[in-house]
Order: structure tokens, then C-alpha cells, then sequence
């Protein structure tokens, strides 16, 4: 039995191919998927992202203990509202999950707390392990099912949510900077995302999701699934869960070095000391963008093969519709320079080497 | 539900085929496969004047999810490629029965026109599967 989310039957009014992702019956596209991922970078597209989960944390300790949770530290929230990307690790410094974590009041306040967003697929090992750093503090989680959750993204985003909401909302969504998100009248509007756009995600109360969703639709959003969301986050350089890293490998060698908080030193997060001993034997690994010029698509668990330094995988890989070329992202030897070779069914084709992202705000970003 | 021409034959590994009257076939893929595949990228064929035999992969379509192998439904020797296709790989998406062609063949052995699967066969055999 699969979970629906309260879009399911719009969905599949509107033509969405439904396919199972981590449990719940979600669209993949509607049509095309590239022709979705167009309209993202070029307009704006809708994606329902309620199958993600939404765990509200509170109570007087929940800034400590998402200090030690986390690896990157919610001490540099200065400003309500304002978010954060993390991993979550366990004590050998592996990735548990990613995810978002807003801050819902100003530092300090009596009454602090956050709002935490997981991904569907490691919903349950997430809460078990989250309820069990608990311990000792005075912490509550409340996971909040009953919210829904919808991403609006592409140049013209902004404009067309404004357009379907009144006035005092649009003036909240004007005052946004980026990474950052507000309470209004029970829904909660942040300027976040994972396409490489700027946009929003907006968790909504699921009995008015519908209205707002159609009222989306009527105003031209298109609505866009999972094969566009991939496209997109992958263009953008953000790592996918399950593909790009796991329980088995750290943030050092999944391109998430940037989100661990080393300073200040005192601060004692999950994973920590494993983190350290690694980084002082020598990161082995990196997390690196691969372009291919030729013809052919790169895909997950493809070999990379380094002249001279040694093997290594892609870990996500994909046809960029923006670039008309095949991306991957890939972890290889820290000593892999600019070029590369891919074992792709037996041939080896060469590759190019970058730096992520390949795209942003619709153009063209490595070189 | 997908699209079944009754006037083509077919075979289970969902590639299409037209008897031309004149000893050669045209070959593509069923709606049906291009509808698994997704928004298809690059369509890889054979060379003009290779010869293949019947269950030979002779090429790869590949998708943006996935890459497939193109199965040579019938033996003979090529004789024309979709050149279209290079430039324009979503005809395989938009008219997978006319424009999204891949490639025909002069047949060696017309009687393996008989072992093809007819438009009903094919429903059944695409609803066994979904």
C-alpha cells in the first residue's frame, strides 16, 4: 500500500505518469519531462514535494540539540526564518541524511524552535534516530504529516505565486533574502529549492493544497515530477540521497565539506571525531563533476577510470536538457585532474573534469 | 493505454515492424516502449549495408532515465537509417510510428515474417506486464 499525497487525484487529472518513489505514489512527469525542465529554467514549473518529511523540534534544549544532531550548526542562524543545509551523521562521520533546517523564531527567545525537513525514503531510520539523540534534553520532535508541501521554481516563480496570493503575502514573500522563510496564517513560505532557480517552497496546510495548487496551474505554472526534479538538481550540483552519498561513505568525499561547522571548536556534533581522524589520514576521495562531449548518456555506478590515479564511480548521472550534453557527478581520487575516461558499456569515453554546479539561473556555469 | 497499430506486426521486445510489399521492413519502437523509456536523448543505429540476424542488438535508444538496447527483429541487411534522429531524437517520443522510425531492412528469410506477433498478440503481451 502506497501513500498518496492530497494532489494524487489532481495528478492524475493532469495527466501525470505516477510511478512508486520511497513509498509514495508520486508523478514523474506529466508528458515530457525535459519539456518540464525547460519550462523551470525558463519560466516556472510546480513539483508537489509533500511525500518529504517535516519534523517541528522544540523545547528549551532544541538549539543544543540540533547543535550536536547536525554537522553544519544552527548558531549561524541569526535571523528568524533563515535555513540551513546539513547532513545528519552518525558517530563514524557517514551521511544518515540531508536536509533543511529553518529556524521558526529569533535566537534566544523563550519558546525557540526549528523546523526540520528529511526526505521520504529514510523517513523512519531519521526519526528513530533523531528521537534517540534526544536523550537527556529537553526536546520535543512532532513530525507533521497533515502538512503538504509544494515547490514553485524557475525566473518567474516569485511573480506567479504572488500573483495567486493576497497582498499580505505577497509583501512577506517580497521581504524573503534567500534561504530564508516565514510564517503566514498557518502556512510557511521560504525561498528555497533544489533546482538552481530561485523559488519557493511553501508547506501548506493539506485541506488548502488543492485550491492553491490549481490556482498555480490557472495562472500557468506547469506542473513538473521527479524526472525533471532530478535533471534540475542535478545540473544545479546538489547531491540526491541514496545515489550521491550514503551511510557508507562521509561529507568529506560527497561534495559536503562546505556543510560542516568545524569552528567553533568546542562545539561536539555527531560524527565529529571520525570526521577529524579522516581528514588527518588524508581525504582519499572527491566529489567532482563529469561533461561529456560525445554522444551516450552517463549513468549511476558507471566506472571512472584516471590515468596514473586510480578508479572511481559516478554516483549520479544524467542528460543536461539545458546543455544538450550528458553531466554526472562522480567520486573519484583526490589526485584526479581534468580529465577522465568512463567505462560505458565496455567502450571508455572520454570526459571532462569541473567543478559543480553546471548550471544556474538557467546558464551555463563550469568551464 | 498505449497506441497498437493494427496494420504493423511486432515483437515482444516492443520494436515494430512494417512489411513494405517490395522484400524490405521498417523498424522502430512501440508507443508502449517509448512511454517506458521516457524523453528519449540519443538513438544509436547501425551502419547502412551491415548485415544482422534476427535477435542481434543492433543499437541503443537512450532515454533520459535509462539506456535500452534496440533488438534487429528480423534478419537481412540494412539498407537506410533515420538520419533524422540525430537531430532530432524526441520524434521517437512524438511519433514513434511515423517520423521515429529507426531503420530498414532488405529481408534474408521473408519466412520469419511469420513469427511476428500481430497487433492483439502485442496488447496482451504489453497489459501482462503493466
Amino acid at each position: 500500500m502506497t501513500n498518496k499525497t492530497a494532489l494524487y487525484d489532481q495528478h492524475l487529472a493532469m495527466g501525470a505518469k505516477v510511478v512508486d518513489f520511497g513509498g509514495w505514489d508520486m508523478p514523474l512527469n506529466y508528458g515530457s519531462q525535459i519539456e518540464e525542465h525547460n519550462k523551470v529554467r525558463q519560466t516556472s514549473g510546480m513539483f508537489d514535494v509533500s511525500h518529504m518529511t517535516i519534523v517541528d523540534v522544540t523545547g528549551a534544549d532544541a538549539a543544543e540539540y540540533l547543535r550536536y544532531l547536525l554537522a553544519n550548526d544552527v548558531a549561524r542562524l541569526k535571523v528568524k526564518g533563515k535555513a540551513l543545509y546539513s547532513g545528519m551523521l552518525n558517530e563514524d562521520g557517514k551521511v544518515i541524511d540531508d536536509l533543511i533546517v529553518y529556524r521558526m523564531t529569533d535566537p534566544g527567545v523563550s519558546g525557540e524552535w526549528f523546523r526540520v525537513v528529511v526526505n521520504c525514503a529514510t523517513r523512519e531510520k531519521d526519526l528513530r534516530w533523531m528521537a534517540e539523540q534526544t536523550a537527556r534534553l529537553d526536546v520535543a520532535l512532532t513530525e507533521q504529516p497533515e502538512l503538504s508541501m509544494v515547490a514553485i521554481q524557475g525566473p518567474e516563480a516569485i511573480e506567479k505565486v504572488k500573483s495567486v496570493l493576497n497582498e499580505s503575502r505577497g509583501r512577506l514573500i517580497d521581504g524573503l533574502s534567500i534561504f530564508q522563510g516565514q510564517e503566514s496564517e498557518g502556512w510557511f513560505i521560504a525561498r528555497t529549492g533544489y533546482s538552481g532557480e530561485d523559488g519557493l517552497e511553501i508547506i501548506v496546510p493539506e485541506d488548502e493544497i488543492s485550491e492553491f495548487w490549481a490556482a498555480l496551474a490557472d495562472a500557468g505554472v506547469s506542473p513538473c515530477g521527479l524526472g525533471a526534479r532530478d535533471t534540475l538538481r542535478l545540473e544545479a550540483g546538489m547531491n540526491l540521497y541514496g545515489a550521491d552519498m550514503d551511510e557508507t561513505v562521509s561529507p568529506l568525499v560527497s561534495g559536503m565539506g562546505w556543510t560542516i561547522a568545524w569552528e567553533p571548536e568546542s562545539r561536539h556534533f555527531c560524527g565529529r571525531a571520525a570526521l577529524e581522524a579522516e581528514k588527518a589520514a588524508g581525504v582519499a576521495q572527491k566529489m567532482v563533476g563529469l561533461v561529456m562531449q560525445s554522444r551516450g548518456v552517463l549513468r549511476g555506478h558507471q566506472k571512472v577510470i584516471v590515468e596514473g590515479v586510480g578508479e572511481g564511480e559516478i554516483t549520479s548521472g544524467t542528460f543536461s536538457p539545458t546543455l544538450n550534453l550528458s553531466i554526472a557527478l562522480a567520486r573519484v581520487p583526490v589526485g584526479t585532474g581534468d580529465h577522465a575516461m568512463v567505462d560505458i558499456r565496455g567502450k571508455l569515453v572520454p570526459v571532462s573534469v569541473v567543478r559543480p554546479p553546471f548550471v544556474r539561473h538557467g546558464k551555463k556555469v563550469f568551464s | 493505454m498505449s497506441d497498437i497499430r493494427n496494420e504493423l506486426k511486432y515483437v515482444a521486445s516492443h520494436e515494430w515492424i512494417r512489411d513494405e510489399g517490395d522484400g524490405t521492413v521498417t523498424i522502430g519502437i512501440t508507443d508502449h516502449a517509448q512511454d517506458l523509456l521516457g524523453d528519449v536523448v540519443f538513438v544509436e543505429l547501425p551502419d547502412v549495408g551491415t548485415d544482422v540476424a534476427a535477435g542481434d542488438d543492433a543499437g541503443v535508444v537512450e532515454s533520459v532515465k535509462a539506456a535500452s538496447d534496440v533488438y534487429v527483429p528480423l534478419s537481412g541487411e540494412v539498407v537506410e537509417v533515420n538520419e533524422q534522429l540525430e537531430e532530432s531524437p524526441e520524434l521517437v517520443n512524438s511519433d514513434p510510428y511515423g517520423d521515429g522510425w529507426f531503420f530498414r531492412i532488405k529481408l534474408s528469410d521473408v519466412a520469419e515474417l511469420d513469427d511476428l506477433l500481430d497487433a492483439d498478440a502485442y496488447g496482451e503481451l504489453c497489459e501482462g506486464e503493466s
